[in-house]
């Protein structure tokens, strides 16, 4: 009976996850204002835990929950203080005297682009994205991202048509929005990046040569024989077939090991 | 705020346990336990695997899977009334038709799309319905990356050796067959979409291995693969301007009065509370997984919207799952801090050098034995052998020591490789590239679903299934870098095989409810009452203390 009391223990160390927090649970509290209403909520949650443990559900506003999908922009200012914060909720900790509001979407428009036929080159960026010269330099979408990324500086590389860079800069970008509904030129910083990526993805290497020898190998059918083998096997043979691989894998694996 | 002093994000007796770690770590490099046997892996899966251990799970008592067993919460769903009255909706009134009816707009939905309208179906003939925005889903989670073997030394049918033997040997092989196979076309398309994988110097991609594998063939976008894939193929499919609905899903699929084919869906608007009728030629459903389910009380890793959807709707329909009995835990889940319990720490991070280690400073496991055996063993260090590092909030973890990555592989690796995850733990104080992190196993992946065939077709004719959804192609456990995989080489192929389905396809079906008066029946027959309602569409996290105090009468 070990064995049960096992999924038990995990089950109840868990419980507050996924059920919600439970009230006797608590030692330290924290007052936020959710769009200006005030409510107490554990100290040790993040905004998103915080606004359920307070009695929302999310329809928007919320996603993958773990800083990855860019849904749960949040913007907040701290008692006391002039500045106009920005944060995921589900990757934020509720701080007391947080005043908070959620940006359920950003309104952006989005080129339509052929990637077969759009020109690879310096001015392709201005061409789809005008307003970018625009940019006054002022940080203010580097300042407003939640990901920390260089958003200025990507969109400075757009104006240079610098795709590489653009990718770089921008690759962690979750398109959460809130350097575009930030910006005082009006760029939508994230489609700008979306574009240079797409581009730089594309057209900047070389085709991979190990890659399109073996998709001729697969469609010439190189490989059907073997197959055919494998899918024959049954029972134990296959299981040694597998074993066999297995025995074989060090020599492939190691650091540096055959390409 | 916590009272108790935390030293670089850990409180002063995990710190200790990280001192002793720290002193055996030199020893450690380029020192990994062995691998286990096969009989051994037997062995730790019966003693601690969740699936494997008693409780949690029962019999199906009804429709086409009758006396399958499948966990406890899966079972309830299917055991439920539908979400809706059927006296309430209206069918005379048809709001879309559409050729191509896609439910779930993550790789799987999105590449069957494309797919499908380079197949022929014009984009106005497509319809892909969300049930929150369109790219919500596990998909955009994936860290690690994407097999294809690609490489020299590699090839189709070595990746299905490693995969059936990852999968217990109960993949179905044809499955499997067309996912190895497929993989390096997959890989193909997508990088001529324009995904950005990691390269070498010299333009290469970048392979590593994975849990399970016995070649380096995992193709990784940092720690970001499914959402640098996702937001490709989605700007692929804005650019053909394919029509998209959000917040719109599906809560009951629509069947012909006559036949058990399945011709539309009824959406539910989430935001208006409206519901709209769709009729379609041909359904693809790719709704993703069951994490949010918390089967056997565990944390998760997956999407607010994995609640399971498909399988609920398909098995109505008279679908046939598979596998229902099996789930996936991914070892190393972050147990500490409270604020991130359950979210995935990529293997990617052990397939450079990251050892599991446990209180006392020493590794007690090979780092990438497949998934379910890892998992096994972390939960048996905690719980059997006692050598787990306890947190405030009375969770059991095994560290896993980051640091190594960047003594291996050299300076600035981590940061370099890991932008994510180093970016979640610096927002709670912790420093990955310093410091070990506290990792326990975490649901992950819903290994089976709706039964097809390597076409993507299932028993019920007009109903196509791809992606996590589906069963078959993973068998019992699915092996890491699969199922990104899983999702664009069967979203791919659903979206062909819709394409083909649908042409010359001239009579217009009738839509109805006849399958839910036929599963009502068997509730009849077997003398059970339906219980609660599903698809639930969202998991349920508002304190005890709100929801017993709430006056429902909006």
């Amino acid at each position: 009976m070990v064995k049960k009391d096992i999924m038990e223990e995990i089950a109840k160390a868990n419980k507050s996850v996924i059920k919600g927090v439970d009230k006797k649970d608590i030692e330290h509290w924290a007052t936020i204002y959710i769009m200006g209403k005030a409510y107490r909520v554990p100290a040790d949650l993040t905004i998103m835990q915080a606004m359920e443990y307070a009695g929302y559900k999310f329809i928007r506003s919320c996603g993958c929950r773990a800083g990855f999908c860019g849904a749960c922009s949040t913007i907040y200012r701290l008692k006391g203080d002039y500045k106009l914060q920005t944060a995921m909720a589900c990757q934020t900790r509720v701080e007391d005297g947080m005043y908070l509001v959620q940006l359920p979407f950003s309104p952006a428009e989005k080129p339509i682009y052929d990637i077969d036929t759009v020109e690879y080159e310096e001015n392709s960026f201005l061409k789809y994205f005008p307003e970018i010269a625009r940019c006054v330099s002022c940080n203010t979408c580097t300042k407003a991202c939640p990901q920390d990324l260089e958003v200025m500086d990507f969109i400075q590389a757009a104006l240079r048509g610098d795709f590489k860079k653009v990718a770089e800069l921008s690759f962690d970008c979750i398109q959460c929005g809130l350097c575009a509904i930030r910006c005082p030129a009006e760029i939508v910083q994230y489609n700008v990046a979306q574009f240079g990526r797409i581009m730089y993805g594309k057209y900047g290497f070389k085709e991979n040569e190990f890659l399109e020898k073996r998709v001729t190998e697969i469609k010439e059918g190189k490989f059907d024989k073997e197959f055919k083998r494998l899918l024959s096997l049954s029972g134990n043979k296959i299981v040694d077939v597998y074993k066999k691989q297995q025995a074989t894998k060090s020599k492939y694996l190691k650091k540096g090991g055959k390409k | 705020m916590s009272e108790y002093k935390l030293i670089g994000g850990y409180p002063e007796d995990m710190r200790k346990s990280i001192e002793k770690l720290e002193k055996t770590r030199d020893r450690r490099v380029g020192r990994l336990p062995k691998g286990m046997t096969l009989e051994e892996r037997e062995e730790v899966l019966n003693l601690c695997h969740p699936d494997y251990t008693p409780g949690g799970k029962r019999k199906i008592p009804i429709g086409v899977n009758k006396g399958d067993t499948a966990p406890t919460e899966v079972v309830e769903l299917l055991e439920a009334n539908p979400a809706i009255d059927t006296k309430d909706i209206d069918l005379s009134n048809i709001d879309y038709e559409t050729d191509i009816l896609i439910i779930g707009g993550g790789l799987t939905g999105t590449a069957a799309a494309l797919l499908a309208n380079d197949n022929g179906v014009p984009v106005e003939k497509i319809l892909l319905v969300n049930k929150l925005r369109h790219g919500d889903s596990n998909s955009i989670m994936a860290q690690g990356g994407t097999q294809a073997a690609d490489s020299p030394v590699d090839s189709p049918p070595i990746h299905y050796l490693d995969a059936i033997g990852g999968g217990h040997f109960t993949n179905k092989p044809d499955v499997l067959k067309a996912l190895v196979e497929e993989a390096p076309i997959a890989l193909k398309w997508i990088v001529d979409l324009g995904v950005l994988f990691d390269r070498t110097e010299d333009g290469d991609f970048v392979r590593l291995p994975g849990g399970g594998t016995s070649r380096k063939r995992m193709h990784a976008c940092k720690d970001y693969t499914g959402l640098e894939e996702l937001r490709v193929i989605r700007d692929e499919f804005r650019n053909r301007k394919i029509p998209v609905l959000e917040f719109c899903p599906v809560v009951e699929l629509l069947t012909d009065s006559v036949t058990d084919k399945v011709t539309g869906a009824v959406l539910w608007e989430m935001e208006t509370g409206d519901y709209k009728i769709v009729r379609a030629k041909a359904t693809i459903l790719a709704t993703g997984g069951f994490g949010r389910l918390h089967i056997r009380g565990f944390p998760t890793t997956n999407h607010y919207g994995a609640t399971a959807d498909g399988i609920v709707l398909a098995y109505r329909a008279g679908a046939k799952l598979k596998d229902t009995d099996t789930v996936q835990y991914h070892p190393t889940g972050a147990a500490y801090p409270q604020q991130i319990i359950g979210l995935l720490l990529t293997e990617k991070l052990r397939s450079m050098g990251a050892q599991p280690i446990n209180k006392e400073g020493e590794a007690f496991v090979y780092p990438l034995e497949p998934r379910d055996v890892e998992a096994s063993r972390i939960i048996k260090e905690c719980y059997i052998n006692d050598m787990g590092v306890t947190t405030p909030t009375g969770m059991k973890g095994i560290w896993l020591d980051t640091p190594l990555i960047d003594i291996i592989n050299g300076p600035a690796t981590i940061e370099k490789s890991f932008p994510g995850m180093v970016r979640m733990f610096k927002r709670f104080g912790i420093d990955m590239i310093k410091d070990p992190v506290l990792i326990f196993p975490t649901l992950h992946y819903q290994n089976g679903g709706v039964e097809t065939d390597p076409e993507g077709r299932t028993n019920i004719k007009g109903l196509f299934v791809a992606g996590e959804a589906s069963g078959g192609v993973h068998g019992k456990n699915r092996l890491m870098g699969n199922s990104t995989l899983d999702c664009i080489v069967f979203g791919r192929i659903s979206g062909k095989t819709a394409a083909s389905y649908i042409k010359g396809y001239k009579k217009k079906d009738k839509i109805s409810f006849r399958h839910l008066e036929k599963y009502g029946k068997l509730f009849k027959d077997a003398g059970i009452k339906a219980k609660g309602r599903a698809p639930i569409l969202l998991p349920e996290y508002r304190g005890k203390a709100v929801l017993e105090r709430m006056i429902d009468v909006f």
